[in-house]
């Protein structure tokens, strides 16, 4: 293989970590509306939680995709 | 077709040189200046009557007062009172570039790493110092988290300090990469929309697709600018915990 089909797939590779924070998201979307269901008044207190841990996991997905960029165009 | 990339470039307006550094104000100073500007006179012009039952201004100006006043009394309790300046514009200063980057031709001085890294080590080293004169040397016993075992201590302890110091890096990181990766997708978007108009007619209607969707991340943009905005100094509050009562 040469140098630039390397780097395309590595720029590829670097993407893999979004299946985890798929999964992350599913189960705090999941338990958010799970919770909420359950106890519709406890929505006020769990909305500043949800918020914060979607935003903390998503951020991961944008790592991945900060280093996928860099070895793209880096 | 324009570069997406193109949206970052920092440019000179007044060039400037001391001492042989160059401190040109470039449109990343100009929209700095801005959000300090215009959050000023917003926040001094809605409270100049102070009066017991508030105009809509009033509303809004206390709402953001009393958001950062709630969030230090969650995270780091009544003794965190003191640190509500520095918390409070923080929140400020991220959440008006990230605000003013959504205005079509400005600049998102929020989605350059140099800004954010060095709102983020302001954080960092401000905890290392209140921290030392709260506590003294006795917060490096931070470290050491309490209930841990002296066997495991070796492995627990290098573990402790990486984490402390990638504090400021994920800080920033996450910010930077956040603005950045939402302002590009916005352009890549768009620049979907501008190469399909070259198909003519077909391609015209073809267009509206991405620009719909462009819609969509619009308001999912903004979304994110106030979260990100929360998400920092949400974090700096709770770095600051650390420092004001340690082991709690």
């Amino acid at each position: 293989m040469d140098i630039e089909a390397i780097r395309l797939l590595a720029a590829a590779l670097a993407l893999l970590p979004i299946i985890g924070v798929g999964l992350a998201l599913g189960k705090i979307f999941s338990s958010y509306n799970e919770a909420v269901g359950r106890n519709p008044n406890a929505a006020e207190i769990l909305d500043k939680k949800f918020f914060l841990s979607f935003a903390l996991t998503e951020a991961l997905a944008i790592f991945a995709l900060v280093v996928s960029l860099i070895i793209l165009f880096g | 077709m324009a570069d997406p990339i193109k949206q970052f470039v920092v440019k000179t307006i007044v060039p400037l040189e001391i001492g042989g550094a160059d401190v040109s104000f470039t449109n990343s100073a100009m929209w700095m200046v801005a959000g300090v500007l215009l959050s000023t006179f917003f926040l001094t012009y809605f409270m100049r009557r102070k009066s017991l039952v508030p105009d809509r201004g009033q509303v809004i100006a206390e709402m953001l007062y009393e958001f950062v006043a709630n969030m230090i009394r969650e995270n780091i309790g009544s003794k965190g009172r003191q640190y509500f300046p520095l918390i409070f514009s923080l929140f400020i200063i991220v959440l008006m570039g990230n605000l003013l980057g959504m205005i079509p031709y400005s600049f998102t001085y929020t989605s350059h790493i140099i800004v954010t890294m060095a709102l983020a080590l302001m954080v960092f080293f401000i905890v290392i110092v209140v921290g030392v004169i709260r506590n003294g040397f006795q917060f490096f016993t931070l470290f050491v988290p309490p209930g841990v075992p002296l066997w495991l201590c070796p492995i627990i302890v290098p573990l402790e300090i990486m984490s402390f110091l990638a504090r400021p890096v994920t800080l920033a990181v996450r910010l930077f990469a956040n603005m950045m990766a939402g302002h590009l997708i916005l352009k890549v978007f768009a620049g979907f929309s501008v190469a399909m108009l070259s198909l003519g007619v077909g391609g015209f209607v073809a267009g509206l697709v991405p620009m719909f969707f462009n819609v969509i991340f619009i308001a999912f943009e903004i979304l994110i600018a106030l979260l990100h905005a929360y998400v920092f100094t949400v974090l700096s509050c709770i770095y600051l915990k650390d420092s004001v009562d340690l082991h709690h």
